[in-house]
């Protein structure tokens, strides 16, 4: 009984599939081509993790002796002297934190003026011409901000804007301190300013987009209530955009703390710091390690390189990751809210 | 009545001159901005012109104090190691872009790989440098074109992610569905449909993540280092443009801080060609 059940379905349907015409064959080229393809994508994007990882971890590895030396007092020593094998990388810490401090301080509200300008002010015909130059400076390689700044922009600053400085200034107990030493021109502030022209179309573009994603009732609202342009931006646009904005002054920080070439051509590389001048000659971490680094042999030296790298590169991951968080943030409450 | 209709028109001026005096600033800071870039670009020209003939394409990087010499070892070294960052980033870039795209829209490791090659994005590029020097050149003890090469392609990747990512996004999903309704396979439909339709966004970050590169100086400084000579090896030292730029332009000698001139120049108008390119190839397609 057992044995004929399953057999009476399959000899009464059996002539019935035979006079239908079969279906056409299939031609599944290559079945497993699917699985290669989706392994490889996703090996691909494996790799990315990978690489931030390995970056970490060679970086850990290079800078052991190091750390194993100096500890975190590496911080708070200013000695860096390769001839006595001595390292202390205050120095380096405070002209990336000066110069990019300086260079915020000057970028943000040009930034911010661009950004209104664009969004606000521009007839529409200007908006993308002007939002290309813009754009290009950003795509100006920095070893060229570097050579400009050496050869031109420094030596103007010295005379035509660090000499009146001091003049003007004399001995006013503060800033006399602040405009202090050789008006050479190259040093911190000259970093500072090119490093701040840099990042301006960072900071300027994410600023534009985000103006940009104002629901433009709001906006209309503001305006059919009488306000001028400047009280709909800055009491309208500004607070809705808030964390965009924030998220991108921070891509702009992340940027010019990393930034190397330009630093190099124009921070004066000056591994000690004679005053809290900003017109003093200094250096960075990113020059440091492109100042010394090919030459330094294996030890200590290169270590202690590779720990003001690993260093940078902590910072700005955090502040990476804090403006990509906000930037994030502003995104999903748009899209909450569309 | 009259005075508090004097106080509001008072208050009426003070905010029409709040907003002129803001609007005008807003104004300068366009200025300012444009200002720095022409002033750039000028002086890239004024200078590099003058140092550029034929012999900065056919002669070796001269000694110092020397009269003549050009820059050809360095071009080569560029054109080389950028043509093998782009052959290595690319299809890696892509393959990770359409994984983004395509497989993990929605998953934990899409949103953890976006996250990080973002960052990666802008991270600094001497610590990419610093990166292949350990893994490399440290190991094969010498500097080398290969590990230039390979930093350069570790900065490739990141741009080329982003963008092949943000193209495919916009590829509408009807396309993908009526290919699966054909009964396409996945890897095809990718390939011949939802990438064919976003080739030109595709390509314009091909070409804006070479335009990055080219310029890029600091992940070679300690890779592939430098070399006065003609080297085709790949792995000995290698020449490079910006690098021969930054010793050139560092040092007292005048003829070689003319040919950094000449250098500049190059560079920036064959970056700036790159972008202007991306721009006009994208405009086109969209």
């Amino acid at each position: 009984m057992a044995a004929i059940l399953p057999t009476t379905p399959l000899e009464t349907a059996e002539p019935h599939v035979h006079q239908q015409t079969p279906p056409p064959a299939r031609r599944r080229v290559a079945p497993w081509a699917d699985t290669v393809f989706a392994g490889l994508a996703r090996g691909a994007a494996l790799l990315t993790l990978a690489m931030m990882i390995g970056i970490i971890v060679s970086l850990i590895i290079g800078a052991a002796p190091a750390i194993k030396q100096y500890g975190l007092g590496f911080f708070v020593s200013s000695d860096w002297d390769p001839v006595q094998d001595k390292y202390g990388g205050l120095v380096m810490v405070y002209g990336t934190l000066a110069t990019s401090f300086i260079a915020l301080l000057i970028a943000v509200p040009v930034s911010f003026g661009i950004a209104l300008f664009l969004t606000e002010l521009s007839p529409n015909w200007l908006k993308r011409p002007l939002g290309i130059a813009i754009e290009l400076l950003a795509a100006v390689p920095s070893i060229v901000y570097g050579m400009w700044g050496l050869m031109i922009f420094g030596p103007l600053l010295g005379t035509y804007v660090q000499q009146p400085l001091q003049r003007l200034v004399g001995d006013t107990p503060i800033l006399s301190t602040l405009f202090s030493g050789p008006p050479v021109g190259l040093g911190i502030l000259c970093a500072g300013i090119i490093l701040a022209i840099m990042i301006i179309p960072f900071i300027a573009s994410v600023m534009r987009d985000v103006f940009e994603v104002t629901p433009p009732m709001l906006k209309e609202s503001a305006y059919g209530l009488g306000s001028t342009t400047w009280e709909v931006v800055s009491k309208v646009v500004l607070p809705y955009t808030k964390t965009g904005v924030i998220g991108g002054i921070m891509l702009g920080l992340g940027r010019a703390l990393g930034e190397t070439m330009a630093v190099t051509f124009v921070i004066g590389n000056a591994s000690q710091l004679s005053s809290y001048s900003l017109f003093e000659a200094a250096n960075s971490i990113t020059s440091a390690l492109a100042n010394e680094f090919a030459e330094a042999g294996e030890g200590l030296h290169q270590a202690a390189l590779i720990y003001l790298g690993l260093v940078l590169f902590f910072i700005t991951f955090v502040v990476l990751a804090c403006s990509k968080l906000l930037l994030m943030r502003l995104q999903k409450s748009e899209g909450s809210r569309a | 009545m009259s005075a508090t209709s004097a106080a509001r028109m008072r208050m009426h001026a003070r905010r029409k001159r709040t907003n002129a005096v803001a609007l005008t600033l807003s104004l300068g800071a366009m200025a300012f901005g444009i200002f720095w870039l022409l002033w750039i670009l000028y002086e890239t020209a004024r200078q590099g012109l003058g140092g550029l003939n034929l012999h900065t394409f056919t002669e070796m990087t001269p000694a110092p104090m020397s009269e003549d010499g050009g820059l050809a070892n360095a071009i080569y070294g560029s054109l080389m190691m950028v043509g093998i960052a782009t052959l290595i980033g690319t299809p890696i870039g892509i393959l990770a872009g359409v994984y983004l795209s395509e497989y993990g829209r929605k998953s934990w490791l899409g949103a953890c790989v976006r996250f990080i090659n973002d960052i990666l994005l802008s991270a600094p590029s001497i610590v990419i440098g610093l990166f292949v020097y350990s893994l490399m050149v440290a190991r094969m003890h010498s500097f080398s074109g290969i590990a230039g090469a390979v930093a350069l392609a570790l900065l490739v990747i990141p741009v080329v992610i982003r963008t092949t990512e943000n193209m495919l996004n916009l590829v509408p999903n009807a396309l993908r569905e009526a290919a699966f309704a054909l009964g396409t396979p996945k890897w095809k439909t990718v390939m011949t449909i939802t990438l064919k339709s976003a080739r030109a966004g595709v390509m314009t970050g091909i070409l804006l993540a070479i335009a990055r590169v080219s310029g890029e100086t600091a992940p070679l400084l300690f890779t592939a280092l430098s070399n006065q000579f003609w080297s085709a090896k790949l792995t000995t030292p290698m020449a490079s443009l910006p690098v021969v730029i930054f010793k050139f332009a560092m040092s007292p000698y005048e003829n070689w801080q003319k040919l950094a001139w000449a250098g500049v120049f190059i560079i920036t108008m064959g970056v700036l060609a790159l972008n202007i390119l991306a721009r006009v190839l994208f405009k086109n397609k969209h």
